[in-house]
């Protein structure tokens, strides 16, 4: 499913976030780069319909979503997803946890299904565990077993590999990968990391205070940025 | 001596006086709390997972129920039923429905009011990755009570422990009538007025048996969620 963004504005107290245009399309993972309190996630709750905006509209589909309007019917919502940085469970079995979406949606659980993203987020030995026995990595492959056991057409992560090991950012990243390839959902991805935004990016967006700065293909962001915020915060010079 | 010798004679030949009334008074409670926990735990849910304009003040009511003497209660039920009240025509004054009402009035302030807490403390992130992953309000809602169970299961204990053992309401709206109304809190005043204190303790120790058992229970589901 595709956004078109137009004129979004939220504001916050001594925050305010304003898009001006932005387009995300199906199959592309978008990864949003930027320092702590650019917008990113507040961007991300506004995608999810989780917050309203002030102003603006959002065409969603084939259905456009302005402040009046923000609350698409409950079959849109459930396309969208959002893995969160600090992977919250129930306080239950793994396999609990992973059909949770599925049995919300009354829909029939394939076991096979099932134990086949069990199998390559690399939880089968961790099924009959309770969620308050797992590492931080292990729960962050829960979550993300979870948001994709329904097959959400639009998946939006915010941090989901910040603090892991590299053993439990390879799995993840590799995850979203294939699963962007076979499903062709559209991503947009939070990170802090650019090597990682390299890795999984198919574009790459850098926001700061509450702004667009650039939003490129992932080879002309990297090789060749426009704009004098993207070579700094490239060179790492913004975060200081 | 004499008093709690008779007592357990009493306890132990199974009398059924003694016994009716304690059939009487588990019922009545039973019914009452059933009632207080459909009103109070989606009430306190409500209150613990929502913002609203009014909710200072519903909170407030609801601290000023949990603290509320049971007497006035049974005065305002007492007239409620009374045959000039609003509800007189029901004819359920000095009837087991009246002390039922007049007990869940009692006890859902509790029940709401501990639910309220225990539902709060649920992490605010599992609430937001809910309804991310497309839980409605009430699955979100229902899902918060199953994270809070324990705490919901003890301010439903509480709520029992409050009325159990409750009986200036009971006595003013059920009239202690023998085989209909009489209950084991209203039969000990009644048996030690009569100075028939074997039976008074018999159903002492009764009372004191089980809201020990509920007390009990309360603190070991506590001690079990500190260590969940």
């Amino acid at each position: 499913m595709s956004y078109k963004i137009r004129g979004l504005k939220k504001e916050y107290k001594g925050f305010k976030l304003y898009i001006d245009e932005l387009s995300l399309y199906k199959g592309e993972i978008f990864c949003l780069l930027g320092p702590s309190g650019a917008g990113k996630t507040t961007l991300l709750r506004l995608l999810n319909f989780l917050e309203k905006p002030d102003e603006g509209e959002v065409l969603y589909g084939n259905k456009k979503y302005t402040s009046q309007n923000y609350l698409p019917p409950l079959e849109a919502m459930r396309q969208i997803t959002t893995v969160f940085q600090r992977p919250a469970l129930l306080k239950d079995t793994v396999w609990n946890n992973i059909i949770y979406p599925l049995k919300i949606r009354k829909e029939i659980i394939d076991k096979e299904k099932v134990m086949g993203v069990v199998e390559e987020l690399g939880l089968t030995n961790l099924i009959k565990q309770r969620s308050e026995t797992l590492s931080g990595g292990e729960a962050q492959r829960v979550a993300l077993a979870r948001a994709l056991i329904f097959k959400p057409q639009v998946l939006l992560l915010d941090e989901p590999t910040a603090n892991l090991d590299p053993g439990n950012i390879k799995i993840i990243e590799e995850m979203v990968l294939k699963y962007t390839f076979q499903e062709k959902p559209t991503v947009v991805w939070i990170t802090h990391n650019h090597f990682q935004a390299k890795r999984v990016g198919h574009r790459i967006c850098l926001m700061d205070k509450g702004c667009i700065v650039e939003a490129r293909d992932k080879d002309t962001f990297f090789r060749s940025p426009k704009h004098q915020k993207t070579k700094e915060f490239l060179s790492g010079e913004m975060f200081f | 001596m004499e008093g709690l010798a008779e007592s357990l004679k009493l306890l132990f030949t199974f009398d059924p006086y003694v016994y009716d009334i304690i059939g009487l008074s588990l019922r009545i409670t039973g019914v009452a709390l059933f009632f207080a926990t459909i009103i109070g735990v989606p009430l306190g849910t409500l209150l613990g997972l929502t913002n609203f304009k009014g909710k200072p003040v519903v909170t407030a009511l609801l601290y000023t129920g949990m603290g509320f003497p049971p007497v006035v209660i049974g005065l305002f039920v007492f007239l409620l039923y009374s045959a000039v009240g609003p509800l007189g025509h029901l004819g359920w004054l000095f009837s087991t429905r009246a002390i039922i009402t007049a007990q869940t009035i009692i006890s859902f302030p509790m029940v709401a009011g501990f639910t309220m807490a225990a539902v709060m403390s649920v992490d605010k992130n599992l609430m937001k990755q809910l309804k991310a992953l497309g839980a409605t309000g009430l699955q979100a809602s229902w899902a918060a009570i199953k994270e809070a169970r324990v705490g919901v299961l003890v301010s439903i204990i509480a709520g029992f422990g409050a009325i159990i053992s409750e009986v200036g309401a009971v006595m003013l709206v059920g009239g202690n009538i023998e085989g209909k109304t009489r209950v084991l809190t209203t039969a000990i005043v009644l048996e030690t007025r009569q100075g028939n204190f074997g039976v008074a303790i018999a159903f002492g120790i009764i009372l004191l048996t089980i809201t020990f058992i509920a007390n009990l229970s309360m603190i070991y589901l506590q001690k079990r969620h500190m260590f969940e």
